[in-house]
């Protein structure tokens, strides 16, 4: 048996590492919410009809709701599987901290389901006919705000852990909180569009992002204690 | 004098029993005559007319939605930090009073609405956090309904329900920077210019419904207690 002891930086790197590659060998988690999101956002032109200023007028916040669906629907894989097998459970008894643990597998979520949403949602937002001065300003309040949105969605998830119908569970919990997030991403994005100033809401994203890491990691790790107890 | 000495639901369970009658007679009471200055004695407002007078309903009903759900987290809170059982069962037993209340509000806002603004609902800032507050009042229940083991149910809804209270301002600004940005301030609530009778109708009505909120969500708290403590003697001390 292997007894070394392991330095906390080291175990945080493997947890992070652990779960890119535990999500990159069931590379179909992540590709179905990335299709996701690309189904959502092209039902609103089937349901409204081709006409394209009504669509450029509604873009910005029609690929906001979708990217805040998307996240929401990958958040009960956070911790689920980790719970199941007993995984959790070793780590909250190891004596490493909980919240910089939970903070781990929160940035990795991000980067298995946020961040290729940051990266198509440019390819989707020509569709909808979108100035490149819109793109790039949608591109980076979803860079800035995506991570707000696993972090609270952290929240949802460790407290749903393992309850039976915790999908719809998690997103009567959840949405409400991502309201502000959304609000001032898609505001961010409208505000270029009608030719005003985006640093507003780009401040307070900043904001909600420096609010939610230090309190959501903090509540994750504290709702995760109270499920496995 | 302790004062935790009644906060073990053993003590506090016949101390309810004792003070839920005066909260629901004097809730009755303060709400009917309310409603009698606030419908018959207050004068009609000369610009809205008689459709105002929903106004003696709805803001107390506003006032408690909010301050229920501060309340309630404060119970979270002490639940949390002291393991009081009593405060989770406290801050359970408040949830759908208040959530009644927001709902209350929103309705009583619409049929205000409609005759003075001429639509049901229109996307105001206050409107909209209101709403929002809904939606939490509704997150917290199902949380707190979908966990059947209570030590959990309990601490997660509590931990819910803090979080909540952190987010309200978050969202009551959000929501405001929200409607300023795709559209002019729409309303203009002046609370000073207001009659002197018109007020006290509204403190009594909110005197009336605080009451009755006691009433309510102490009776409430009696049957969680009954229901958790089914199994132990001293609960049939009181069965007779």
């Amino acid at each position: 048996m292997n007894k070394r002891k392991i330095s906390t930086p080291s175990l945080l790197w493997r947890v992070f590492k652990r779960d890119i590659t535990v999500a990159w060998r069931r590379r179909s988690d992540i590709t179905s919410v990335f299709f996701f999101f690309m189904i959502a956002t092209s039902l609103f032109p089937l349901g409204l009809g081709a006409d394209t200023h009504l669509l450029h007028a509604i873009a910005p916040s029609v690929l906001w709701v979708c990217a805040l669906l998307s996240c929401m629907l990958s958040l009960p894989r956070m911790f689920a599987t980790d719970y199941m097998d007993g995984t959790l459970e070793q780590l909250i008894i190891s004596n490493q901290p909980l919240l910089l643990i939970a903070l781990m597998k929160i940035l990795a979520h991000w980067v298995i389901s946020g961040l290729p949403l940051v990266l198509i949602a440019p390819l989707i937002g020509l569709q909808f006919n979108l100035s490149n001065n819109e793109l790039q300003m949608l591109a980076f309040s979803l860079l800035l705000g995506t991570p707000s949105l696993s972090l609270i969605g952290g929240i949802g998830a460790a407290l749903t852990l393992g309850l039976r119908g915790g999908g719809v569970l998690v997103a009567l919990l959840v949405l409400p909180l991502y309201i502000p997030v959304l609000v001032f991403g898609a505001g961010a994005v409208n505000a270029v569009s009608i030719g005003m100033n985006a640093t507003g809401g780009l401040s307070l994203l900043g904001a909600v992002l420096a609010l939610a890491l230090i309190f959501a990691p903090l509540t994750a790790s504290y709702a995760l204690k109270v499920a496995v107890e | 004098m302790n004062l935790f000495k009644y906060a073990s639901p053993q003590t506090f369970y016949p101390l309810a029993g004792r003070l839920i009658p005066f909260f629901a007679i004097g809730a009755g009471l303060f709400i009917i005559y309310g409603l009698y200055i606030g419908m018959l004695v207050a004068p009609t407002d000369f610009q809205q007319g008689d459709a105002y007078r929903i106004i003696y309903v709805h803001v107390p009903a506003a006032w408690f939605s909010m301050f229920l759900y501060v309340v309630m987290a404060v119970y979270a809170i002490l639940g949390l930090s002291l393991n009081a059982k009593l405060s989770f069962m406290m801050a359970k037993s408040i949830a759908p009073t208040g959530a009644m209340f927001t709902f209350v509000a929103l309705i009583t806002g619409a049929f205000w609405g409609r005759p003075t603004w001429g639509a049901w609902w229109v996307w105001d800032a206050r409107l909209t956090s209101e709403l929002i507050l809904l939606f939490l009042y509704i997150g917290y229940m199902s949380l707190q309904a979908g966990i059947d083991d209570t030590r959990r149910s309990d601490r997660a809804s509590a931990i819910l329900a803090i979080v909540g209270v952190i987010n309200v301002p978050i969202i009551y600004f959000s929501v405001k920077w929200w409607n300023t940005l795709h559209q002019g301030s729409s309303i203009n609530t002046s609370g000073s210019s207001m009659a002197a009778v018109m007020l006290q109708a509204m403190l009594i009505m909110a005197l009336g419904f605080w009451l009755y909120s006691a009433a309510v969500i102490l009776t409430r708290v009696r049957r969680e207690i009954e229901d958790r403590a089914r199994a132990t003697a001293w609960l049939n001390e009181f069965k007779d």
